[in-house]
């Protein structure tokens, strides 16, 4: 009877551990959205942030978050790509390849705050960038590089070996067939992959705090010439995101309304991270369909 | 007509000749009119191949590259303390007494040291059997429906920016922690518990993992020799899994050490050895953090903010070690 007695005690312990946790996570996505989701307005969104007095906004926060993350993806997808490709093809099992795993698993493991310090002892001082997007953007793609590298592998594995030998019989070389033939059936899980490490570049600040800075410059956004130091486009300004904005108004800040300004920021990155984190499932299963004919996984 | 070109003719003439069943295309091109330009030299195909070998090995080096100099940079610089400033190795690791500046070489960062290293076990010692019942929960327990929900809830966590969590830490573990325990509420033990809410998603879903990896068969066989479920995950399941378990703790172990920016909002930022869990301390992260806009790059002050992160850097290859280590004994 002793099993028996164990076997319930251990079940109505987990599943007391399980009631503790999930009424942790609860707590903490309601806490989130219900402190900070009624002060999210059109007002706030559109408006630009001020250094002292209450009600600023956080439009330039938001643009600059969205532009530092397409900047970033596009200097790190052709390079993921590239070395996710030959990981998952042309990668022989030899100590170089063990040692190029290695590598990227080091890179991935590296706290970001010394990938940010990187960033900034080589980009703002040694190559004169100074706090800019650009260096922000070269930062972040550090930071993302062995995260989509790995995700893009995964999905490059998935393809069935039939495939790839269907383009070889047909005379195509090996470069051919990957482009022809691998890279478009594993596109839904590229894709799948690029978003969610969006995600994680979206909310990243440590490593931006040293490398694109923590205050932003007066910015036109009907000044389209990208040399212009008050462009919008312009990839030398400094540039201050959403994550950067909540960590700065609550350690250096002196507005007024700092709690109600990084609830919000914090409900908007939250969601931000949920439109990302659905958007990247329902992509990938619909593209999935689309190409391949197939119900979804 | 080069020597080789005159061999390649030879076996045309010789494939004709000893040919059974005539080959009408062959016999119709002739000998004299092959294309030896074509057959000699590498095709398309090989020069295509060469072309996407070499581009995508260029990534690959692009990337080890960036590892050797980050390595090389952050070494540099977190070096020059004791080589070009002489400060003593032995008192930067037990010296707690950390006052770089005004010309004295007072740089121990053992209270540093201390405090990262003790947020960093304690939120792993309680986030562990958490993730543990959590992940046996949503393989061995419950339905696959609600199994899959609790994973999308995991990975949204995850996802979570973490000056999300430093925020939340500082508007309502802090003001709680000062009401409980008085004082600021600044401390290791705030930072302790977000560091448990920040690591927990990332050790259960890598626990998950571990238990789907161990064989169904074994759970049978337990099953069949009359065990209950519980003596089936104790005696089976767990110890199975256990090397995969380690490693998905040292993984969140490894993200605890490194987390800046929500630790830094939270734990006070007084670089003093901690005496309990809720009076104001610093990690080597949250140093890093507040104190690098504050110096000057070449001083001491900066180079011994350098070493911190050159320690840091080599505590995350520790990690990394570690995880092989335990890895290697599955």
């Amino acid at each position: 009877m002793n099993a028996k007695r164990n076997d319930k005690v251990a079940t109505a312990l987990i599943y007391i551990f399980v009631g503790i946790v999930v009424l942790i996570l609860a707590g903490i996505l309601g806490d989130i959205l219900i402190a900070g989701v009624p002060h999210l307005s059109w007002h706030f969104l559109s408006s630009s942030a001020s250094s002292f007095a209450a009600g600023g906004g956080v439009r330039d926060q938001l643009f600059n978050s969205l532009y530092l993350l397409v900047l970033t993806i596009l200097i790190s997808l052709p390079i993921a790509l590239g070395a996710a490709i030959y990981l998952a093809e042309y990668a022989k099992d030899n100590w170089l390849t063990r040692l190029i795993r290695t590598t990227i698993e080091i890179l991935s493991s590296l706290p970001s705050i010394v990938v940010g310090l990187f960033g900034y002892l080589l980009f703002v001082v040694q190559f004169g960038l100074g706090f800019s997007i650009i260096s922000g953007a070269l930062a972040l793609t550090f930071f993302n590089l062995p995260i989509l590298t790995s995700n893009i592998e995964q999905a490059i594995n998935g393809v069935s070996e039939s495939q790839r030998e269907a383009g070889l019989a047909l005379g195509l070389s090996n470069w051919k067939t990957i482009r022809g033939i691998v890279l478009p059936a594993a596109l839904p899980g590229i894709l799948t992959g690029i978003i969610l490490s969006a995600g994680r570049v979206f909310g990243e600040a440590a490593a931006l705090i040293y490398t694109a800075g923590q205050s932003g410059s007066t910015i036109d956004y009907s000044n389209w010439n990208i040399f212009s130091p008050t462009s919008f486009l312009n990839v030398m300004r400094p540039a201050e995101t959403l994550a950067v904005h909540i960590w700065k108004v609550n350690t250096e800040g002196i507005i007024p309304d700092a709690t109600l300004v990084s609830a919000a920021t914090s409900a908007l990155l939250v969601i931000v991270v949920i439109i990302f984190n659905f958007g990247a499932r329902t992509l990938g299963n619909w593209l999935y369909r689309k190409l391949t004919a197939a119900k979804a996984k | 007509m080069s020597e080789k070109e005159t061999d390649l003719q030879e076996v045309v003439n010789q494939a004709l000749a000893e040919q059974k069943v005539p080959h009408v295309k062959l016999k119709k091109i002739g000998p004299n009119s092959v294309d030896i330009e074509k057959l000699t030299k590498p095709s398309k195909e090989t020069h295509q191949e060469y072309w996407g070998r070499g581009l995508t090995l260029l990534a690959i080096f692009l990337i080890g590259l960036l590892v050797v100099s980050i390595i090389g940079f952050v070494g540099e610089h977190g070096l020059a303390t004791f080589f070009s400033d002489h400060v003593n190795l032995f008192s930067f690791l037990f010296s707690s007494d950390w006052n770089p500046g005004a010309g004295n070489k007072h740089v121990g960062a053992a209270a540093m040291i201390v405090t990262s290293f003790a947020v960093t076990l304690i939120a792993a010692l309680i986030a562990a059997p958490f993730a543990i019942a959590v992940a046996l929960f949503m393989t061995e327990y419950s339905s696959a429906k609600s199994a899959n929900f609790l994973q999308s809830v995991t990975e949204l966590l995850v996802g979570i920016p973490s000056v999300v969590y430093g925020f939340l830490g500082l508007s309502v573990v802090v003001p709680a922690i000062r009401m409980i325990f008085g004082g600021t509420g600044f401390g290791i033990l705030a930072a302790t518990l977000i560091l448990f809410v920040m690591v927990l998603p990332t050790i259960t879903s890598l626990t998950v993992d571990a238990f789907k990896a161990v064989p169904d068969e074994l759970r049978k066989s337990s099953a069949a020799l009359g065990a209950t479920r519980w003596q089936t995950i104790y005696h089976v399941v767990l110890r199975a899994a256990t090397p995969r378990i380690l490693t998905a703790i040292i993984f969140g172990m490894a993200r605890a050490f490194g987390e800046a920016l929500a630790v830094q909002m939270v734990i006070g930022n007084a670089v003093l050895m901690p005496y309990n869990l809720v009076s104001p301390a610093a990690t080597l992260t949250s140093q890093l953090t507040s104190q690098m806009g504050n110096t000057v790059m070449g001083t001491l002050p900066n180079n011994a903010l350098w070493s911190l992160a050159l320690l840091l850097l080599l505590m995350s290859l520790v990690f990394n070690f570690l995880v092989r280590l335990v890895g290697k004994k599955r």
